[in-house]
């Protein structure tokens, strides 16, 4: 991974650095995997951690001044949307790549639902590419069915070849279980997971926020909790029967919970993700009809936000993901039951979490770093980043005490429909250390 | 005419008692101008409105251009069938487009819901909704409780029912909010399958027994069942619904006592509501057509300032 790269820009207001000669001072490192939570230097030389410890007398190499930042494993965002090829007007590999990065992010698995869909190798190999020179790594889910059409598996073989570990029809739930099924028992085969977005169209038709007491109110289509929950219900049986890995994409309700660590107490191998917007807001926001908390799955209710936040804590929930969606402003400036769904989320992720669940004592900093760093890159069988002696680099910085308020016109997405709009947050990230490259902030 | 001041007409979720009273107020005083030889005023001379139909209406763009008429406003109507939105422009466009017009007042009729709050919080030009989807139809339940309040006095302690498709219905949703703000008691009956699901959070009982619900109330404003319902496979068949929901004189007769009978219209006579219901005693469906124009008066007149006095 350590290759040698025609840099691109850093983001504007961002400097590059080499990773050949690169010393952090006076950093507290932490990673949770490592047991590791301490003040020290951290020198890279050739893009590999060469010394936790002071740096070195008569060192020629750039210092970046640490103190007050925290270093950790780079954090990676298994759900994303890139939008290339097919939605350049909406995000590209590029500008969704540095979004990435300005939001603490050294490593994103985009989701397949491009035109064309991401179904076969070279268009794998295209995604891949395309991040070429960024300090993101871009890890290209394949899709399941050929066009994501439900009907044709891909062809898994070629696709695990060209590194694919995981397949998902993301936005596109498989409506057959005879597809799903085989679909698992391939993956098993190859060692690969399949990521579900679990959703029982039939239900939720023509849905475009939770149905419950303020769908009733504002007379817009329900899309139930049930929807997800039959869903998420046949895929874990399914998972169970065949003996695959399967990974539960959003999850959003209190059942879907349940049913989740249900089936681990079970020991059937699964896994679920849950994203920033479900664990802070709930459909009461909808009442003002702003598209942009239009989301699939919608908003749930207050509670259903309060257990899948004792889920992040208590282990039901492996990873948080942020199903960053970016749309264009024109397509959300309309008419809410028109509006397209998503909303984007690799830039405030990790201030909306530090902020809103480990400032607040829900969920320790090691535990956020589990969850936004070693779990998805565990899920999506990608080599875990770590902070030790010997170690390539592959690292987020972040400050802690940094004050500041969301802005989607200052975004490095194209896209501008955050949900986070004019938050208040505290902690911010500072810098991404990747793939030879390190892109720091004001620094 | 001093009091509440609206810059626009977007729901009655929320309003306060006041200032329904003071519409339904206002409306009388504007009954009286409907029965005058010539009946109208020169109470908006000068005020423009464009009435914007994004959906198709008979009745309630007629009505409001009606009021709007007898008011001496300049008015100008959009559909979507007949302008720009066939050539794909979005709704915001249109009505930017309008508003560089020089328009004062916009009275939108929209499929979506939240179309009105959508321009409201984008042009500065005051917003009536005529309908936003399944979610509110302001104007209608005022002139239903216009109606009431003629036909009955106070609305404190009367007893609604509302039958039929709650679901899919903004009259029934605006009627909950104007009938409880005032202190009427609403029952709801329909199928569950038309029922939106926690609408006794809305502050209603619910009940799929019509014998029942037509016993316990004073009035029943009968819904429109859209006929698609059908096909979306929420009611097995229009006889089925009708067996179950449709209101009958034998049925009325069952439940004993003298009870209003309204519908918003248009009716599907022989399916939700019978004709000898529809045009028998009780039924003051045609006067709220009459009422509706001078509700709409009323909320025009207040809307644009209100500081003219009627002549």
């Amino acid at each position: 991974m350590n290759r040698t790269t025609s840099m691109m820009d850093p983001p504007a207001g961002w400097k590059a650095y080499s990773t050949d000669k690169l010393a952090l001072g006076g950093v507290r490192v932490v990673d949770p995997s490592l047991k590791l939570d301490q003040r020290t230097d951290l020198v890279i030389r050739d893009g590999i951690i060469t010394r936790l410890g002071s740096i070195p007398d008569r060192w020629t190499g750039a210092v970046i001044d640490g103190s007050g930042l925290i270093v950790c494993p780079g954090l990676f965002d298994m759900h994303v949307h890139l939008r290339e090829p097919g939605f350049e007007h909406k995000e590209t590999i590029e500008s969704g790549c540095t979004a990435a990065a300005a939001g603490g992010f050294t490593g994103v698995a985009p989701m397949p639902n491009t035109n064309p869909a991401i179904d076969n190798a070279g268009l794998v190999r295209f995604v891949r590419d395309k991040a070429y020179g960024l300090p993101v790594d871009v890890h290209p889910v394949a899709a399941i069915s050929l066009g994501r059409r439900g009907a044709t598996l891909t062809e898994f073989s070629e696709l695990i070849e060209a590194g694919v570990t995981m397949f998902s029809d993301d936005g596109s739930p498989l409506a057959s279980a005879a597809l799903m099924r085989h679909a698992l028992e391939y993956a098993r085969m190859y060692g690969a997971v399949i990521c579900e977005h679990c959703e029982e169209q039939s239900l939720t038709a023509g849905g475009v926020m939770h149905e419950g007491a303020v769908s009733t109110r504002l007379g817009l289509p329900g899309w139930p909790s049930i929807g997800e929950e039959i869903a998420v219900e046949r895929n874990i049986a399914l998972a169970e029967f065949t003996r695959a890995r399967l990974h539960i994409a959003h999850a959003s309700t209190a059942r879907s919970l349940e049913l989740i660590r249900a089936a681990k107490d079970r020991g059937i191998q699964v896994t679920a993700e849950v994203t920033p917007h479900h664990l802070t807001l709930d459909c009461t926001i909808l009442s003002g009809f702003d598209s942009n908390y239009k989301v699939n799955p919608p908003l749930r209710t207050r509670r259903d936000v309060e257990l899948l936040i004792e889920g992040l804590a208590d282990g039901t929930i492996d990873a948080i993901a942020t199903d960053h969606a970016p749309h264009a402003p024109d397509e959300k400036e309309v008419e809410f039951i028109s509006a397209p769904f998503g909303m984007i989320g690799l830039e405030t992720a990790l201030g909306v979490i530090y902020t809103r669940l480990v400032l607040p004592g829900k969920i320790s900093l090691n535990r956020m770093i589990e969850l936004m760093s070693s779990a998805p890159r565990r899920i999506i069988g990608q080599p875990e980043a770590a902070v030790r002696k010997g170690a390539e680099v592959n690292l987020t910085v972040f400050n802690p005490d940094e004050e500041w308020t969301v802005d989607g016109e200052h975004f490095h997405s194209k896209a501008k429909n955050t949900p986070f709009q004019g938050w208040k947050l505290k902690g911010r990230a500072v810098g991404v250390i990747n793939r030879g490259i390190a892109w720091m902030r004001g620094v | 005419m001093n009091g509440v001041r609206f810059n626009h007409l977007l729901g009655l979720e929320g309003m306060s008692r006041e200032a329904i009273t003071e519409i339904l107020d206002s409306a009388e005083a504007f009954l009286e101008v409907l029965e005058r030889p010539i009946p109208k005023v020169p109470s908006l001379r000068g005020v423009t409105i464009a009435n914007l139909f994004f959906e198709p209406s008979t009745r309630t763009r007629i009505s409001f251009e009606l009021a709007e008429k007898r008011l001496s406003a300049d008015v100008t109507n959009f559909s979507s069938s007949n302008s720009s939105l066939v050539k794909g422009e979005t709704m915001l466009d249109t009505a930017r487009n309008i508003e560089a017009m020089k328009v004062d007042v916009v009275v939108i009729r929209h499929f979506a819901q939240g179309a009105p709050h959508f321009l409201a919080d984008r042009i500065s030009a005051s917003i009536i909704n005529a309908g936003d989807g399944a979610h509110e139809h302001p104007t209608q339940a005022l002139l239903d409780m216009l109606t009431l309040k003629h036909q009955i006095g106070a609305l404190d302690g009367l007893k609604v029912l509302i039958l039929g498709d709650i679901a899919h219905s903004r009259v029934a949703r605006s009627n909950i909010w104007g009938l409880r703000t005032l202190g009427a008691s609403v029952k709801v009956c329909g199928p569950l399958a038309l029922m939106p699901r926690e609408v006794e959070e809305m502050g209603v009982e619910i009940t799929h027994d019509l014998n029942e619900a037509l016993a316990w109330c004073d009035v029943v404003n009968v819904l429109r069942l859209q006929l698609e319902r059908q096909q979306e496979g929420l009611i097995p068949s229009l006889r089925d619904y009708q067996r179950s929901f449709g209101l009958t004189r034998k049925r009325l007769e069952m439940a004993g006592g003298d009870k209003v009978i309204m519908h918003p219209g248009p009716m599907n006579r022989g399916v939700e509501i019978d004709s000898d219901v529809a045009d028998g005693s009780g039924s003051v469906i045609l006067r709220q057509v009459t009422y509706g124009v001078a509700v709409r008066m009323a909320v025009l007149y207040l809307i644009s300032g209100g500081e003219r006095i009627i002549e």
